[in-house]
């Protein structure tokens, strides 16, 4: 069984991001990137499927800037054996990225795509099912345990209330959430061999695929800061504050 | 123009987030037509009928809809898709599966958990765990958007009397089959429904411990949160998880019980009217968001505090 992994370069988690000072995106200048955590669930899924005997080859794919390969390298010192980077400088929308995927998929066959729910700078949610659509195969999202078996996967998605269980043919998408996996740390030998294994580059051009933008970003903007309030005393003077004050108990 | 409304519900109940999309369509103006995609669903399209402001409820009920596969009711969603502006959602998990789905459908970009309306192609919706809020304009002629609940309110439940129309044809995709689910069964309100949230964080110490938020819960018919330290610790169910990547929350009270106030977790509750905060660090961060902070051991404060309200 081929698996194919996305992954995405996108601001390390820990930085809180802020506008630039005339408002037109996020200052992106010197801060650090990294590999979306829910991609880097995807990767330590599809390292389990090879361990466990499943997967037979696994290929991590990248749509982003040169600088991507840094995250491509990530992927493969956690387990991948080859990565894809479809090179592209200018910064792609959902669905073209889908497009691109699609494209990679219809030349690498893979029989499960493995991808993070949702990256933690655009916070869309959407190439997974997206990419699922233009390859007309099942989809699993939010994924918290995935079990291959013969022709198909069972996976338990987490849902509003609780877990819902799909039985899905492959080919299928299947997107993580954060209880799927504890992603493992890449080993100094793992990250050494990594820079050995092959990484092919291609663009969106190549893969015929158009990536004109549909939505224009307008600006952007700090969101309404809540004021802090005042401090209580006791327990008591809390809860006359909530009676009269505030009123949101009786 | 004319907007469709894709419906949450489970074949019987009309779920009310479907009732925030319909104030957010409302306020981008023209018709609002509702879909249910379900299998004997004559219940809820009545009851999205009765919605104020919805002019027409069209039905698709079929055995392929009965458990919302996104592969099925995609189909449906882009059959009728060209026949209107707009395609909205509110961003519940289903809408999430199935609208940027349907949205490669229709070659649309999809514009996620929008949480104002600017004019008809223009919206802000939270990046970066909304930390930051953009604004964005769609070119697309056929805008496929999912709301968050918590930025509109709902939309009256009665005083419509919209028409109720079948939706002949079935899309059965057949690439996915429904194996089981696991609601978690509880006498407490919904965390996204609930008027006041109690949530306990990794000062909660263990699992046990949030029970000391049970009585307190009970007395406020509040329902109970938890912290992502406290999931990732192992304490309670990720289902309970408020935050950016869990439940985003806007009760009128929020009460965050042995929570730091990670910027993950501010995320999720920071539209809340009133935030109360009980920690016994008087630096942590939650301070410079709640209205009323109490420094103090919550071992101490939680069963004061039950006795006294």
């Amino acid at each position: 069984m081929k698996v194919l992994v996305a992954v995405k370069r996108v601001v390390d988690y820990n930085v809180k991001v802020r506008p630039k000072a005339d408002g037109t995106d996020v200052d992106l200048a010197n801060v650090k990137m990294s590999i979306n955590p829910f991609c880097e669930i995807a990767v330590e899924e599809a390292v389990r499927l090879k361990e466990k005997g499943l997967a037979t080859e696994i290929v991590a794919v990248t749509v982003g800037s040169q600088q991507s390969q840094e995250q491509l390298r990530t992927a493969l010192a956690l387990g991948a054996d080859r990565g894809v980077l479809v090179s592209t400088d200018d910064v792609l929308e959902p669905l073209a990225i889908a497009k691109c995927l699609k494209a990679v998929c219809e030349s690498e066959s893979p029989d499960i795509v493995l991808m993070g729910k949702q990256a933690i700078d655009g916070d869309n949610n959407q190439t997974g099912q997206m990419l699922a659509a233009l390859l007309n195969v099942g989809q699993a999202t939010f994924a918290s345990e995935i079990t291959v078996d013969g022709g198909t996967v069972s996976v338990t998605r987490e849902v509003d209330g609780g877990l819902q269980t799909l039985a899905l043919q492959l080919p299928a998408i299947v997107t993580a959430d954060l209880r799927l996996n504890e992603p493992r740390y890449a080993s100094l030998p793992n990250i050494m061999k990594a820079k050995k294994k092959p990484v092919d580059t291609t663009t969106p051009a190549d893969l015929g695929v158009d990536t004109g933008a549909r939505v224009a970003l307008l600006g952007v903007e700090l969101p309404a800061e809540r004021q802090a309030g005042i401090k209580v005393e006791d327990v008591a003077q809390l809860v006359d504050k909530l009676k009269n004050e505030a009123k949101v108990i009786s | 123009m004319s907007i469709l409304i894709v419906a949450e519900h489970d074949n019987n109940n009309l779920n009310v987030a479907t009732l925030n999309a319909v104030t957010a369509a409302g306020s981008i103006g023209g018709d609002i037509d509702v879909l249910i995609a379900g299998y004997n669903c004559t219940s809820v399209a009545e009851q999205a009928a009765a919605v104020a402001g919805v002019a027409k409820v069209l039905v698709a009920d079929s055995e392929a809809y009965a458990h919302a596969l996104a592969e099925n009711v995609s189909l449906v969603v882009a059959e009728l898709g060209p026949n209107y502006s707009h395609v909205i959602a509110t961003a519940t998990t289903n809408a999430k599966n199935i609208m940027p789905r349907a949205a490669a459908l229709l070659d649309s970009q999809a514009i996620s958990d929008i949480s104002a309306v600017i004019d008809v192609d223009t919206f802000k919706r939270p990046i970066y765990a909304g930390n930051v809020i953009a604004t964005v304009k769609s070119s697309d002629a056929i805008k496929v958007i999912t709301v968050r609940g918590t930025a509109f309110d709902a939309a009256a439940s009665e005083g419509g009397s919209a028409s109720i129309e079948s939706i002949s044809g079935e899309h059965d995709a057949a690439k996915s089959s429904f194996t089981s689910e696991e609601v978690a069964k509880s006498d407490r309100p919904e965390l996204t429904a609930a008027e006041v949230v109690i949530s306990g964080g990794r000062g909660m110490g263990n699992g046990e411990n949030f029970s000391l938020l049970n009585g307190i819960a009970d007395k406020l018919g509040a329902a109970i949160g938890a912290s992502r330290a406290a999931v990732d610790a192992g304490f309670v169910p990720n289902d309970m998880q408020v935050g950016q990547t869990g439940k985003i929350v806007a009760p009128d009270l929020y009460v965050a019980v042995g929570i730091s106030g990670a910027i993950q977790h501010l995320a999720g509750m920071k539209d809340s009217k009133i935030i109360v905060a009980i920690n016994k660090d008087e630096e942590a961060p939650i301070f410079s968001v709640a209205d009323y902070g109490l420094v103090a051991d919550l071992f101490d404060a939680l069963p004061e505090f039950e006795s006294t309200i």
